[in-house]
């Protein structure tokens, strides 16, 4: 079962901050949805492939043909912050 | 107690594919573009948007698999690569994790020791991440600017086995590598440009001991020699921590190419966990026997096989082949030249040499040469029916290789017609004759040598267009006769 | 009933007779929108201008001058497309959805981007950042979601049609507990280019309308092989239309025992089996079968579809569009606080769930297994459909219930038993109102199909449909 610091584990992986109340509500939460998928490990799996595509599709390919790219005012539009053409960022720690 | 460590290494090379468009969407590839400027919905992984392979990513992986001696399999998925960071648009990378292109492959190198082969572990298809720019100085960067031109140009990724025994070898196999692809077509692998990079994982062990020791990635080499370099100091640290009593831990570290030395990347030491699953959005791509023997029948010759029949077919010694096969570019025009003027030797020579210095001081690439092979052939032709002399021709080759012109028009124009005519020499050969006693003198007494400042002489007079052979006989004669 | 009371072909047919204008068919939904939004709520956007702009010029297509109202997650350019998010309260793509440049291409004419549950994560529309939205049979009650206002819109008389999407049952739920028609295609049908991605293996875009005619009608606009999505289908042209027969003789119906031996709302269940009693004395066949992996798709659906959502809610980082936190030292802290301060609780919920389902240690025990489970329910499925025509399900296992009344995750997921199974397979389903409860809500019937079955659900569907005579009525919602 899922502990206060393996919740604070995975929110650190999909980078969000969570503070120690909510680790504890989602750890509580969580805990019960995996107590009720845990039925399907009762299920026999034995030989069977997993679906990894519901369409059988293959070999879905383009041209290697340049076309227009979007504009780069239309590119940087929605930017919350840009410089020079560039995304601009808070600095990059541990570089 | 000094212990004898043997060292192993592994090397990750990324090579950027060649093709006109990226890996997922239609954009341009094209180099030096203003930031942003190649960028659309899908490449920049805007909410919404969805991946369509090109074809031809899988083509030019295929022919690298099959150069490298790969398993080309047959059944191939794509995978998300989960992580954050600002060059990256959507936050995965799409690659493959568990069914890659290529497999099992391997690339014979040089060494002193002989030809050794460097297994090749597995080749997969990814697409690059984009460009970070730091505002402000390295140590206190304040911002970071983010250009995503280069997200979504395919990549593959080549991973050798653990079979690299020494920094040199390193070096070899990157050098070998690079020629096979350069040879291939299918990438630039252009350090500099980025095209090709090139990861290290280096660990050492005491001899005999079968578990490999330890091992360390190494980042940040911007050259083959500094991926020489890096490795060797690596090493160096790895059995100074050892012969201390230290452990070596598992972790990243980075080159510095000023300091010269790797320095420790801490904080990346918890492996991350990319979580990889397979992309919902891309179907499974097969390749079937017959695509793969179609891309194999259409493999130009590689580097090792070239060089072989250049020996074998031009009777060249192993030295001038293996120059004259450094690029495909420079061997083609090699045998253009040799279609032309069936002496290999004589070609190779004058290619080996003054060609590849007006190439360099040119700083050209041979596609930009104006001489053609014909033109060469032609030179050496006229050189053969005595119009022009081999010191001449070397004025007449430098002329030609700066303007494109015509061997002979040169020579009409700058009146460099080698002087056959005997009776034109012999007027010369008697001046000079007369102008220097003290030196005929000394041949007269024996020093055959001084022959040679008299031909020099004669030479000077005509501006070396005289016959060389012709005016040694007539200055012996003339001698005689006094 | 006003002309924004109408269906598409009824406005077709006035329309291309020059009974009416397109203008005043424009301004009966927006004077509808106008007299009841206040309390549906349906909307994050509404475009009158652009659609007055629309109008005033020639146009032309299958769909020519019918309003339509548009889920939030599907990429509009130019128009804020939010998917009811904070994350993306200002995002304006460069870029429509293919299904847009269809509805384009067909004449329709946008009313405005409609409300849904943030990221398309939830039964009620009531996780949505910007406001609630209310079922116009009973505005104390929820639409459904999390196309809960696309089906509000259309039930509301503020739009002929809408479109939704579709990964657990999120456009047949709402348009059940809305008294419409909803479709989820055949995955691979509707090209997925511009829907902001849930979950890319179950995700579907269909459409909520008043009659099954209006369904057809708009599956034959949005439909089609796309090369820009690789999940697309290539199939042969097929009218849809063709199939609205009144004809049931002979089909063979199967209903699944695991669907009718649970105990939930005795209604729901009586009014399902009234109907395919109906259905029996037209000459269809009715047997009972079983769909044993039925017992785990609630639990594999959530595995499978929040692990992909997990990824792909990675790329909402602040850094090229949408919500960027102003607090941050440095890049790694920008990420952290933007996905804080712009996600909801469900969302949070949702990719913390899957990024476990997705991490070592974890992932061949819950996703991989999933995966297997998923193989043996489509293999069970194929089995059935062999042998029959359709499967026959109530929709939802209740009707529309009170805002506010549910509030544990888990009680809201099993919520979803009775349509999950549909995505898992990729098959067709169409929900059709064949009831209503004792407080007046709507109850619908699921009719599921085998892939590309879309012709046979849609005429059974359709010969149900004239048989319960359901189609007209509308909710009586206080009209200013």
């Amino acid at each position: 079962m899922l502990e206060k610091k393996d919740i604070e584990r995975l929110a650190d992986m999909a980078s969000m901050k969570i503070s120690a109340s909510e680790a504890d509500k989602f750890a509580g939460q969580l805990n019960e949805i995996l107590q009720y998928v845990e039925k399907i490990k009762e299920v026999d799996t034995e030989g069977v492939m997993p679906t990894l595509y519901p369409v059988s599709l293959e070999n879905v390919f383009r041209e290697d043909k340049v076309e227009p790219s979007l504009a780069r005012e239309k590119v940087l539009a929605n930017a919350p912050e840009e410089k020079d053409g560039q995304f601009r960022v808070p600095r990059i720690m541990g570089e | 107690m000094s212990r004898e460590y043997e060292t192993i290494i592994g090397l990750e090379v990324h090579a950027q594919l060649a093709t006109e468009t990226k890996i997922f969407c239609n954009c341009s590839t094209e180099f030096g573009a203003e930031p942003n400027q190649h960028t659309c919905p899908v490449c920049l992984g805007l909410p919404g948007t969805l991946p369509v392979l090109n074809k031809k990513v899988v083509d030019y992986a295929i022919m690298a698999g099959l150069a490298l001696n790969c398993t080309i399999n047959g059944y191939n998925k794509f995978d998300r690569k989960n992580y954050f960071y600002p060059d990256l648009p959507k936050a995965y990378q799409i690659s493959q994790n568990d069914f890659p292109i290529c497999e099992d492959g391997y690339i014979e190198i040089d060494t002193e020791e002989g030809t050794k082969r460097i297994g090749i572990t597995r080749i997969h298809m990814e697409e690059d991440a984009g460009k970070l720019v730091h505002e402000g100085s390295i140590d206190q960067a304040t911002a970071s600017l983010v250009d995503y031109n280069r997200t979504g140009i395919p990549l593959i990724e080549i991973v050798s086995a653990p079979d690299i025994r020494t920094p040199a070898e390193a070096r070899a196999y990157l050098t070998q590598l690079k020629q096979i692809l350069e040879y291939l077509g299918v990438s630039d692998c252009n350090m500099e440009e980025g095209s090709l990079r090139c990861d290290a994982n280096v660990s050492i062990r005491p001899v005999g001991q079968k578990e490999f020791g330890t091992k360390t990635e190494l980042k940040n080499m911007n050259s083959f020699r500094a991926v020489e370099r890096a490795l060797e100091y690596e090493v160096e640290r790895q059995k100074k921590v050892l012969a201390e009593g230290g452990e070596i831990i598992q972790e990243t570290r980075t080159w510095d190419d000023s300091l010269n030395k790797t320095i420790s990347m801490r904080g990346k030491e918890e492996a991350a966990d990319y979580r990889y699953f397979p992309d919902p959005d891309l179907p499974p791509l097969v390749v079937d026997r017959e695509w793969v023997e179609r891309i194999n029948a259409s493999l130009p010759e590689l580097p090792r096989e070239k060089r072989e029949r250049f020996v074998r077919e031009y009777a060249l010694p192993e030295y001038d082949a293996g120059v004259l096969t450094d690029t495909r570019e420079l061997a083609d025009y090699f045998e253009a030249c040799v279609a032309e003027y069936s002496d290999a030797k004589a070609v190779s020579n004058w290619i080996m040499g003054d060609f590849l210095r007006l190439l360099k001081e040119e700083n050209l690439e041979i596609a930009e040469v104006k001489m053609t092979p014909a033109h060469l052939a032609g030179m050496l032709k006229l050189m053969d029916e005595g119009v022009i002399s081999s010191k001449i021709a070397k004025t007449v080759f430098e002329e030609m290789f700066k303007t494109g012109k015509e061997p002979e028009q040169i020579v009409e124009e700058k009146g460099l017609k080698q002087i056959s005519d005997a009776g034109e020499l012999e007027e010369i050969v008697l001046k000079v004759i007369e102008a220097n006693p003290s030196v005929v003198e000394d041949i007269k007494s024996g020093k055959d040598k001084a022959i040679g400042f008299l031909v020099g002489q004669v030479m000077k007079e005509t501006r070396g267009k005289a016959n060389p052979g012709m005016v040694n006989q007539i200055i012996r004669e003339k001698i005689e006769s006094l | 009933m006003e002309l924004c009371d109408l269906t598409i072909h009824e406005l077709r047919e006035k329309l291309e007779t020059n009974e009416v204008t397109a203008e005043e068919v424009l301004d009966s939904f927006l004077r509808r929108i106008e007299a009841v939004e206040e309390k549906v709520r349906a909307y994050v956007t509404i475009t009158a201008d652009e659609a007055r702009e629309r109008v005033s010029g020639e146009l032309k297509g299958s769909l020519a001058g019918i309003p339509l109202a548009v889920k939030d997650n599907i990429s509009t350019e130019g128009i804020r497309t939010t998917s009811s998010s904070k994350m993306l309260e200002n995002y304006i793509p460069p870029y429509n959805a293919t299904v847009v440049e269809k509805l384009d291409e067909a004449g329709a004419v946008i009313l405005g981007k409609t409300n849904m549950d943030e990221f398309a994560m939830g039964g009620t529309t009531g996780f949505s950042a910007f406001h609630e939205t209310r079922n116009p049979w009973n505005l104390e009650h929820v639409p459904g979601g999390s196309s809960g206002g696309s089906a509000a819109a259309v039930a509301a008389g503020e739009a002929a049609a809408a479109l939704g999407s579709d990964t657990g049952g999120s456009i047949r739920q709402p348009a059940a507990f809305c008294g419409l028609v909803g479709l989820k295609p055949t995955y691979g049908t509707v090209s997925r280019y511009g829907l902001l991605a849930y979950a890319g293996s179950l995700d579907q875009i269909g459409p909520i309308t008043r009659d099954i005619e209006d369904a057809a009608l708009l599956l034959n606009v949005i439909s089609g092989h796309d090369s820009r999505d690789s999940s697309s289908v290539r199939q042969e042209q097929t009218d849809y239309t063709a199939f609205l027969q009144e004809d049931l003789s002979g089909m063979r119906i199967a209903l699944p025992k695991e669907y009718y031996e649970l105990d939930y709302n005795p209604e729901v269940k009586e009014s399902v089996l009234a109907a395919v009693k109906k259905m029996e004395a037209e000459g269809a066949i009715v047997e009972e079968v079983s769909l044993p992996s039925i017992e785990y798709s609630v639990a594999i659906y959530y595995i499978l579809a929040t692990g992909e959502a997990s990824s792909s809610l990675a790329r909402y980082d602040g850094v090229r569009y949408g919500y960027r936190s102003k607090e941050a030292a440095n890049v790694t802290e920008m990420f952290k606080n933007t996905r804080s301060e712009a996600f909801g609780e469900e969302v949070k919920r949702r990719i913390l769930f899957g990024t476990h389902v997705l991490s070592a240690g974890s992932y061949e025990e819950y996703y991989v297994k999933a995966q297997k489970i998923r193989t043996l329910l489509i293999k069970e499925f194929e089995e059935i459909f062999k042998n029959y025509d359709l499967i026959v399900t109530p929709t939802t296992p209740e009707t529309a219930f009170k805002a506010g009344s549910i509030t544990a995750p888990l009680e809201s997921y099993k919520m979803d038993a009775f349509t999950v199974p549909v995505n898992l397979a990729g098959i067709p389903a169409i929900t059709l109102p064949c009831g209503f409860s004792s407080a007046n809500l709507p109850i619908g019937i699921q009719l599921m199909g085998p892939r590309f079955g879309e012709g046979k659900i849609i005429q059974a569907a359709y010969s149900l449909e004239k048989l319960l005579q359901l189609e007209n009525k509308r909710p009586e919602l206080e009209v200013r």
